[in-house]
Protein backbone atom coordinates (compact mmCIF):
# COMPACT_ATOMS: atom_id res chain seq x y z
CA UNK A 1 0.00 0.00 0.00
CA UNK A 2 1.10 3.45 -0.78
CA UNK A 3 0.33 4.90 2.61
CA UNK A 4 2.76 2.54 4.29
CA UNK A 5 5.54 4.07 2.29
CA UNK A 6 4.85 7.48 3.83
CA UNK A 7 7.58 8.19 6.27
CA UNK A 8 6.96 10.06 9.51
CA UNK A 9 8.73 13.04 8.02
CA UNK A 10 6.30 13.23 5.12
CA UNK A 11 3.35 12.83 7.44
CA UNK A 12 4.48 15.82 9.46
CA UNK A 13 4.11 17.96 6.38
CA UNK A 14 0.42 17.19 6.04
CA UNK A 15 -1.99 19.62 7.57
CA UNK A 16 -4.81 17.06 7.76
CA UNK A 17 -2.65 14.65 9.72
CA UNK A 18 -1.65 17.38 12.16
CA UNK A 19 -5.28 18.33 12.79
CA UNK A 20 -6.32 14.69 13.22
CA UNK A 21 -3.34 14.01 15.44
CA UNK A 22 -4.05 16.99 17.67
CA UNK A 23 -7.73 16.02 17.98
CA UNK A 24 -6.78 12.47 18.96
CA UNK A 25 -4.16 13.73 21.41
CA UNK A 26 -6.72 16.03 23.04
CA UNK A 27 -9.23 13.20 23.55
CA UNK A 28 -6.52 11.01 25.02
CA UNK A 29 -5.36 13.92 27.19
CA UNK A 30 -8.80 14.42 28.77
CA UNK A 31 -9.34 10.70 29.24
CA UNK A 32 -6.02 10.37 31.03
CA UNK A 33 -6.58 13.51 33.06
CA UNK A 34 -9.82 12.21 34.54
CA UNK A 35 -8.06 9.09 35.74
CA UNK A 36 -5.28 10.87 37.60
CA UNK A 37 -6.78 11.09 41.08
CA UNK A 38 -8.08 7.48 41.21
CA UNK A 39 -4.72 6.22 39.93
CA UNK A 40 -2.80 8.20 42.54
CA UNK A 41 -5.04 6.84 45.30
CA UNK A 42 -4.67 3.33 43.92
CA UNK A 43 -0.89 3.68 43.78
CA UNK A 44 -0.69 4.82 47.39
CA UNK A 45 -2.98 1.96 48.43
CA UNK A 46 -0.51 -0.49 46.91
CA UNK A 47 2.27 0.73 49.18
CA UNK A 48 2.60 -0.26 52.83
CA UNK A 49 2.02 3.36 53.89
CA UNK A 50 -0.66 3.65 56.53
CA UNK A 51 -3.81 5.22 55.02
CA UNK A 52 -4.67 8.63 56.40
CA UNK A 53 -1.16 9.29 57.70
CA UNK A 54 0.92 12.41 56.94
CA UNK A 55 3.10 10.34 54.65
CA UNK A 56 0.13 8.96 52.71
CA UNK A 57 -1.21 12.47 52.22
CA UNK A 58 2.18 13.72 51.00
CA UNK A 59 2.78 10.79 48.66
CA UNK A 60 -0.70 10.99 47.17
CA UNK A 61 -0.27 14.72 46.54
CA UNK A 62 3.01 13.98 44.77
CA UNK A 63 1.66 11.16 42.58
CA UNK A 64 -1.41 13.17 41.66
CA UNK A 65 0.20 16.54 41.06
CA UNK A 66 3.26 15.49 39.08
CA UNK A 67 1.41 14.06 36.06
CA UNK A 68 -1.32 16.68 36.40
CA UNK A 69 1.04 19.63 36.26
CA UNK A 70 3.14 18.17 33.48
CA UNK A 71 0.08 17.40 31.36
CA UNK A 72 -1.39 20.85 31.88
CA UNK A 73 1.90 22.50 31.13
CA UNK A 74 2.25 20.58 27.87
CA UNK A 75 -1.21 21.63 26.75
CA UNK A 76 -0.78 25.29 27.68
CA UNK A 77 2.70 25.61 26.23
CA UNK A 78 1.64 24.03 22.96
CA UNK A 79 -1.33 26.37 22.58
CA UNK A 80 0.76 29.41 23.45
CA UNK A 81 3.56 28.28 21.14
CA UNK A 82 1.06 28.30 18.28
CA UNK A 83 -0.36 31.72 19.28
CA UNK A 84 3.14 33.21 19.44
CA UNK A 85 3.85 32.40 15.81
CA UNK A 86 1.46 35.26 14.99
CA UNK A 87 3.74 37.75 16.78
CA UNK A 88 7.40 38.66 16.68
CA UNK A 89 9.48 41.11 18.72
CA UNK A 90 10.21 43.06 15.52
CA UNK A 91 6.51 43.53 14.85
CA UNK A 92 5.85 44.46 18.45
CA UNK A 93 8.54 47.10 18.28
CA UNK A 94 7.07 48.54 15.11
CA UNK A 95 3.70 48.69 16.84
CA UNK A 96 5.11 50.45 19.89
CA UNK A 97 7.57 52.85 18.31
CA UNK A 98 6.43 56.42 18.69
CA UNK A 99 3.42 55.42 20.78
CA UNK A 100 2.59 57.90 23.44
CA UNK A 101 2.87 56.98 27.09
CA UNK A 102 -0.29 55.75 28.67
CA UNK A 103 -1.77 53.99 25.67
CA UNK A 104 1.72 52.76 24.82
CA UNK A 105 2.14 51.26 28.29
CA UNK A 106 -1.15 49.42 27.99
CA UNK A 107 -0.29 48.05 24.55
CA UNK A 108 3.21 47.08 25.67
CA UNK A 109 2.00 45.12 28.70
CA UNK A 110 -0.47 43.15 26.58
CA UNK A 111 2.04 42.51 23.83
CA UNK A 112 4.43 41.29 26.51
CA UNK A 113 2.18 38.29 27.05
CA UNK A 114 2.00 37.11 23.46
CA UNK A 115 5.35 38.15 21.99
CA UNK A 116 7.90 35.35 21.95
CA UNK A 117 10.70 36.39 24.24
CA UNK A 118 13.57 34.59 25.88
CA UNK A 119 15.52 36.09 28.74
CA UNK A 120 18.81 35.82 26.84
CA UNK A 121 17.27 38.29 24.37
CA UNK A 122 16.42 40.80 27.10
CA UNK A 123 19.33 43.12 26.35
CA UNK A 124 19.04 43.20 22.54
CA UNK A 125 15.32 43.68 22.99
CA UNK A 126 15.74 46.53 25.42
CA UNK A 127 18.30 48.29 23.24
CA UNK A 128 16.31 47.58 20.10
CA UNK A 129 13.17 49.07 21.59
CA UNK A 130 14.77 52.18 23.06
CA UNK A 131 16.88 52.94 20.00
CA UNK A 132 13.86 52.64 17.73
CA UNK A 133 12.03 55.34 19.65
CA UNK A 134 9.92 53.24 21.99
CA UNK A 135 9.69 55.38 25.17
CA UNK A 136 11.65 54.06 28.15
CA UNK A 137 8.56 53.61 30.31
CA UNK A 138 6.75 51.71 27.56
CA UNK A 139 9.77 49.43 27.17
CA UNK A 140 9.64 48.73 30.90
CA UNK A 141 5.97 47.88 30.73
CA UNK A 142 6.86 45.24 28.18
CA UNK A 143 9.82 43.92 30.15
CA UNK A 144 7.81 43.63 33.36
CA UNK A 145 4.81 41.94 31.78
CA UNK A 146 6.73 39.49 29.59
CA UNK A 147 8.15 37.24 32.31
CA UNK A 148 5.46 37.83 34.94
CA UNK A 149 2.23 37.33 33.07
CA UNK A 150 3.30 34.33 31.07
CA UNK A 151 1.31 31.42 29.80
CA UNK A 152 2.93 28.96 32.17
CA UNK A 153 1.97 30.98 35.25
CA UNK A 154 -1.57 31.64 34.06
CA UNK A 155 -2.25 28.14 32.81
CA UNK A 156 -1.04 26.51 35.97
CA UNK A 157 -2.84 28.94 38.29
CA UNK A 158 -6.02 28.33 36.33
CA UNK A 159 -5.65 24.58 36.66
CA UNK A 160 -4.44 24.33 40.23
CA UNK A 161 -6.11 27.15 42.14
CA UNK A 162 -9.01 28.07 39.91
CA UNK A 163 -9.94 30.56 37.22
CA UNK A 164 -10.80 33.36 39.66
CA UNK A 165 -7.24 33.47 40.94
CA UNK A 166 -5.79 33.13 37.43
CA UNK A 167 -7.91 35.99 36.08
CA UNK A 168 -7.11 38.24 39.02
CA UNK A 169 -3.44 37.45 38.60
CA UNK A 170 -3.71 38.37 34.92
CA UNK A 171 -5.48 41.65 35.68
CA UNK A 172 -3.13 42.67 38.47
CA UNK A 173 -0.02 41.55 36.58
CA UNK A 174 -1.02 43.67 33.60
CA UNK A 175 -1.99 46.57 35.85
CA UNK A 176 1.33 46.43 37.64
CA UNK A 177 3.31 46.38 34.38
CA UNK A 178 1.30 49.31 33.01
CA UNK A 179 1.52 51.48 36.13
CA UNK A 180 5.15 50.68 36.95
CA UNK A 181 6.19 51.41 33.35
CA UNK A 182 4.21 54.61 33.33
CA UNK A 183 5.78 55.79 36.60
CA UNK A 184 9.28 55.03 35.32
CA UNK A 185 8.44 56.96 32.15
CA UNK A 186 7.17 59.95 34.14
CA UNK A 187 10.43 60.09 36.09
CA UNK A 188 12.35 60.82 32.84
CA UNK A 189 15.31 58.62 33.60
CA UNK A 190 16.66 58.31 30.06
CA UNK A 191 19.89 59.88 31.30
CA UNK A 192 20.43 56.93 33.60
CA UNK A 193 20.87 54.43 30.81
CA UNK A 194 24.37 53.21 30.15
CA UNK A 195 25.96 55.74 27.74
CA UNK A 196 26.43 53.32 24.83
CA UNK A 197 22.72 52.51 24.82
CA UNK A 198 21.82 56.13 24.16
CA UNK A 199 24.29 56.33 21.28
CA UNK A 200 23.12 53.28 19.40
CA UNK A 201 21.23 54.11 16.24
CA UNK A 202 19.37 51.08 15.11
CA UNK A 203 19.73 50.26 11.45
CA UNK A 204 16.66 49.73 9.37
CA UNK A 205 15.84 46.12 8.83
CA UNK A 206 13.18 44.68 6.70
CA UNK A 207 12.90 41.01 7.31
CA UNK A 208 11.07 39.23 4.57
CA UNK A 209 7.64 38.20 5.71
CA UNK A 210 7.87 34.47 6.00
CA UNK A 211 4.56 32.92 5.18
CA UNK A 212 3.73 30.35 7.81
CA UNK A 213 1.39 27.48 7.15
CA UNK A 214 -0.59 25.83 9.93
CA UNK A 215 1.88 22.98 9.84
CA UNK A 216 4.70 25.45 10.59
CA UNK A 217 2.70 26.91 13.46
CA UNK A 218 1.97 23.49 14.96
CA UNK A 219 5.62 22.57 14.58
CA UNK A 220 6.52 25.75 16.47
CA UNK A 221 4.06 24.81 19.22
CA UNK A 222 5.61 21.38 19.50
CA UNK A 223 9.12 22.86 19.56
CA UNK A 224 8.01 25.11 22.43
CA UNK A 225 6.76 22.06 24.35
CA UNK A 226 10.04 20.23 23.84
CA UNK A 227 12.04 23.26 24.87
CA UNK A 228 10.04 24.59 27.83
CA UNK A 229 8.80 21.34 29.31
CA UNK A 230 12.23 19.83 28.71
CA UNK A 231 13.79 22.69 30.63
CA UNK A 232 11.42 23.02 33.57
CA UNK A 233 10.31 19.48 34.41
CA UNK A 234 12.86 19.03 37.18
CA UNK A 235 11.90 22.38 38.66
CA UNK A 236 8.33 21.22 38.71
CA UNK A 237 9.13 17.95 40.38
CA UNK A 238 11.20 19.79 43.00
CA UNK A 239 8.33 22.26 43.46
CA UNK A 240 5.79 19.47 43.84
CA UNK A 241 8.02 17.64 46.31
CA UNK A 242 8.20 20.82 48.41
CA UNK A 243 4.45 21.25 48.01
CA UNK A 244 3.87 17.64 49.02
CA UNK A 245 5.89 18.14 52.17
CA UNK A 246 3.90 21.25 53.11
CA UNK A 247 0.70 19.46 52.23
CA UNK A 248 1.40 16.49 54.48
CA UNK A 249 3.48 17.82 57.33
CA UNK A 250 3.16 21.53 57.93
CA UNK A 251 0.20 22.18 60.20
CA UNK A 252 -2.36 24.63 58.84
CA UNK A 253 -2.44 26.75 62.01
CA UNK A 254 1.28 27.43 61.77
CA UNK A 255 1.11 28.89 58.27
CA UNK A 256 -2.09 30.84 58.70
CA UNK A 257 -0.54 32.21 61.86
CA UNK A 258 2.62 33.38 60.06
CA UNK A 259 1.18 34.21 56.66
CA UNK A 260 -2.47 34.92 57.35
CA UNK A 261 -4.18 38.09 56.21
CA UNK A 262 -4.15 39.74 59.63
CA UNK A 263 -0.35 39.92 59.70
CA UNK A 264 0.52 43.23 58.06
CA UNK A 265 4.21 42.40 57.70
CA UNK A 266 3.62 39.13 55.88
CA UNK A 267 3.34 40.82 52.46
CA UNK A 268 6.64 42.74 52.57
CA UNK A 269 8.32 39.69 54.09
CA UNK A 270 7.07 37.53 51.22
CA UNK A 271 8.42 40.01 48.66
CA UNK A 272 11.85 40.22 50.29
CA UNK A 273 11.96 36.45 50.49
CA UNK A 274 11.13 36.22 46.79
CA UNK A 275 13.87 38.47 45.38
CA UNK A 276 16.89 36.21 45.84
CA UNK A 277 14.86 33.15 44.84
CA UNK A 278 15.08 32.37 41.20
CA UNK A 279 12.57 29.99 39.89
CA UNK A 280 10.23 30.07 37.00
CA UNK A 281 6.50 30.11 37.45
CA UNK A 282 6.31 26.39 36.85
CA UNK A 283 8.36 25.45 39.88
CA UNK A 284 6.73 27.87 42.28
CA UNK A 285 3.09 27.15 41.59
CA UNK A 286 2.85 23.72 43.22
CA UNK A 287 4.26 25.31 46.38
CA UNK A 288 1.67 28.05 46.11
CA UNK A 289 -1.15 25.58 45.77
CA UNK A 290 -0.02 23.82 48.93
CA UNK A 291 0.44 27.11 50.82
CA UNK A 292 -3.04 28.28 49.89
CA UNK A 293 -4.51 25.00 51.03
CA UNK A 294 -2.96 25.63 54.41
CA UNK A 295 -4.63 28.97 54.99
CA UNK A 296 -1.99 31.36 53.71
CA UNK A 297 -3.58 34.60 52.56
CA UNK A 298 -3.98 34.83 48.79
CA UNK A 299 -2.44 38.32 48.48
CA UNK A 300 0.64 37.25 50.38
CA UNK A 301 1.07 34.21 48.16
CA UNK A 302 0.63 36.19 44.94
CA UNK A 303 3.07 38.85 46.13
CA UNK A 304 5.58 36.12 46.80
CA UNK A 305 5.02 34.65 43.37
CA UNK A 306 5.31 37.97 41.54
CA UNK A 307 8.44 38.81 43.48
CA UNK A 308 10.11 35.50 42.62
CA UNK A 309 9.35 35.89 38.93
CA UNK A 310 9.58 39.64 38.28
CA UNK A 311 12.35 40.68 40.66
CA UNK A 312 15.20 38.25 40.32
CA UNK A 313 18.92 38.78 40.74
CA UNK A 314 19.97 36.97 37.56
CA UNK A 315 17.75 39.25 35.48
CA UNK A 316 19.18 42.32 37.22
CA UNK A 317 22.68 41.17 36.30
CA UNK A 318 21.69 40.88 32.65
CA UNK A 319 19.98 44.28 32.69
CA UNK A 320 22.99 45.87 34.41
CA UNK A 321 24.63 45.89 30.96
CA UNK A 322 22.17 48.53 29.80
CA UNK A 323 20.90 50.20 32.98
CA UNK A 324 22.86 52.13 35.55
CA UNK A 325 22.64 50.91 39.14
CA UNK A 326 20.44 53.91 39.98
CA UNK A 327 17.96 52.91 37.30
CA UNK A 328 17.93 49.31 38.51
CA UNK A 329 17.24 50.56 42.03
CA UNK A 330 14.30 52.62 40.76
CA UNK A 331 13.04 49.60 38.83
CA UNK A 332 13.15 47.40 41.94
CA UNK A 333 11.53 50.10 44.08
CA UNK A 334 8.68 50.81 41.66
CA UNK A 335 7.91 47.16 40.91
CA UNK A 336 8.31 46.25 44.59
CA UNK A 337 5.80 48.92 45.65
CA UNK A 338 3.40 47.71 42.99
CA UNK A 339 3.62 44.13 44.24
CA UNK A 340 3.14 45.36 47.79
CA UNK A 341 -0.05 47.14 46.74
CA UNK A 342 -1.30 44.04 44.91
CA UNK A 343 -0.64 41.91 47.99
CA UNK A 344 -2.50 44.17 50.40
CA UNK A 345 -5.37 44.72 47.99
CA UNK A 346 -5.84 40.99 47.51
CA UNK A 347 -5.73 40.29 51.19
CA UNK A 348 -8.31 42.99 51.76
CA UNK A 349 -10.57 41.77 48.94
CA UNK A 350 -10.47 38.04 49.58
CA UNK A 351 -10.45 37.68 53.32
CA UNK B 1 32.85 34.41 -0.91
CA UNK B 2 29.92 35.17 1.32
CA UNK B 3 30.43 37.12 4.48
CA UNK B 4 28.16 35.78 7.21
CA UNK B 5 27.67 37.17 10.68
CA UNK B 6 25.85 35.40 13.48
CA UNK B 7 24.53 37.92 16.00
CA UNK B 8 24.05 36.84 19.59
CA UNK B 9 25.42 37.40 23.07
CA UNK B 10 26.64 33.81 23.32
CA UNK B 11 23.68 31.83 24.53
CA UNK B 12 23.27 28.22 23.59
CA UNK B 13 20.95 28.93 20.70
CA UNK B 14 23.43 31.36 19.16
CA UNK B 15 26.11 28.66 19.23
CA UNK B 16 23.70 26.18 17.63
CA UNK B 17 22.84 28.72 14.95
CA UNK B 18 26.49 29.23 14.11
CA UNK B 19 27.00 25.47 13.81
CA UNK B 20 23.93 25.22 11.58
CA UNK B 21 25.20 27.97 9.28
CA UNK B 22 28.57 26.27 8.93
CA UNK B 23 26.99 22.88 8.31
CA UNK B 24 24.58 24.24 5.70
CA UNK B 25 27.36 26.10 3.89
CA UNK B 26 29.47 22.96 3.94
CA UNK B 27 26.65 20.89 2.46
CA UNK B 28 26.13 23.41 -0.31
CA UNK B 29 29.86 23.56 -0.94
CA UNK B 30 29.92 27.34 -0.50
CA UNK B 31 32.98 29.30 0.42
CA UNK B 32 31.95 31.41 3.41
CA UNK B 33 33.48 33.27 6.29
CA UNK B 34 31.43 33.02 9.46
CA UNK B 35 31.94 35.61 12.14
CA UNK B 36 30.26 35.78 15.51
CA UNK B 37 29.12 39.17 16.79
CA UNK B 38 28.65 39.16 20.55
CA UNK B 39 28.88 42.85 21.37
CA UNK B 40 25.46 44.24 22.25
CA UNK B 41 26.11 47.62 20.65
CA UNK B 42 27.18 45.95 17.40
CA UNK B 43 24.13 43.69 17.45
CA UNK B 44 21.81 46.64 18.03
CA UNK B 45 23.21 48.44 14.99
CA UNK B 46 21.71 45.79 12.76
CA UNK B 47 18.30 46.74 14.07
CA UNK B 48 17.27 43.33 15.32
CA UNK B 49 15.37 42.89 18.57
CA UNK B 50 15.73 39.19 19.22
CA UNK B 51 18.71 36.92 18.96
CA UNK B 52 20.22 34.92 17.38
CA UNK B 53 20.29 36.88 14.14
CA UNK B 54 21.93 36.04 10.83
CA UNK B 55 23.43 38.61 8.48
CA UNK B 56 24.56 37.59 4.99
CA UNK B 57 26.63 40.11 3.04
CA UNK B 58 25.34 42.93 5.20
CA UNK B 59 21.66 42.01 4.94
CA UNK B 60 19.73 40.74 7.95
CA UNK B 61 17.93 37.56 6.93
CA UNK B 62 16.86 36.16 10.26
CA UNK B 63 16.19 37.26 13.84
CA UNK B 64 15.01 35.31 16.86
CA UNK B 65 15.13 31.59 17.44
CA UNK B 66 16.80 28.85 15.50
CA UNK B 67 16.55 29.15 11.72
CA UNK B 68 14.99 26.40 9.66
CA UNK B 69 17.43 24.37 7.65
CA UNK B 70 15.54 24.87 4.38
CA UNK B 71 15.42 28.64 4.87
CA UNK B 72 19.09 28.72 5.73
CA UNK B 73 20.02 27.01 2.47
CA UNK B 74 17.75 29.32 0.52
CA UNK B 75 19.38 32.42 2.05
CA UNK B 76 22.85 31.04 1.43
CA UNK B 77 22.05 30.28 -2.20
CA UNK B 78 20.47 33.64 -2.89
Amino acid sequence: MNTHALSLKDMRKSQAIWFAGIAAALVLWFALYRQLLPSAQWLVAQTPIKPGSHLASSVEFFFYDTPKVLMLLTLVVFAMGVVRTFFSPEHTRALLAGKREGLGNIAAAHLGIVTPFCSCSAVPLFVGFVSAGVPLGVTFSFLIAAPMVNEVALGLLFALVGWQVALTYLAFGLGLAIVAGWVIGRLHLEGWLEPWVREVRAGETELEDIHMSWVDRFEAGWDAVKEIVGKVWYWIIAGIAAGAFIHGYVPAELLSHIMGADRWWSVPAAILLGIPMYSNAAGIIPVIEALLGKGTALGTVLAFMMSVIALSFPEMIILRKVLSLKLIAVFIAVVGCGILAVGYLFNALFS
Amino acid sequence: MKDIKVLGPGCKRCQTTEDMVKAAAGELGLDVSVEKVTDYAEIAKYGIVSTPGIVIDGKVVHAGGLPKEDDLKRWLNA
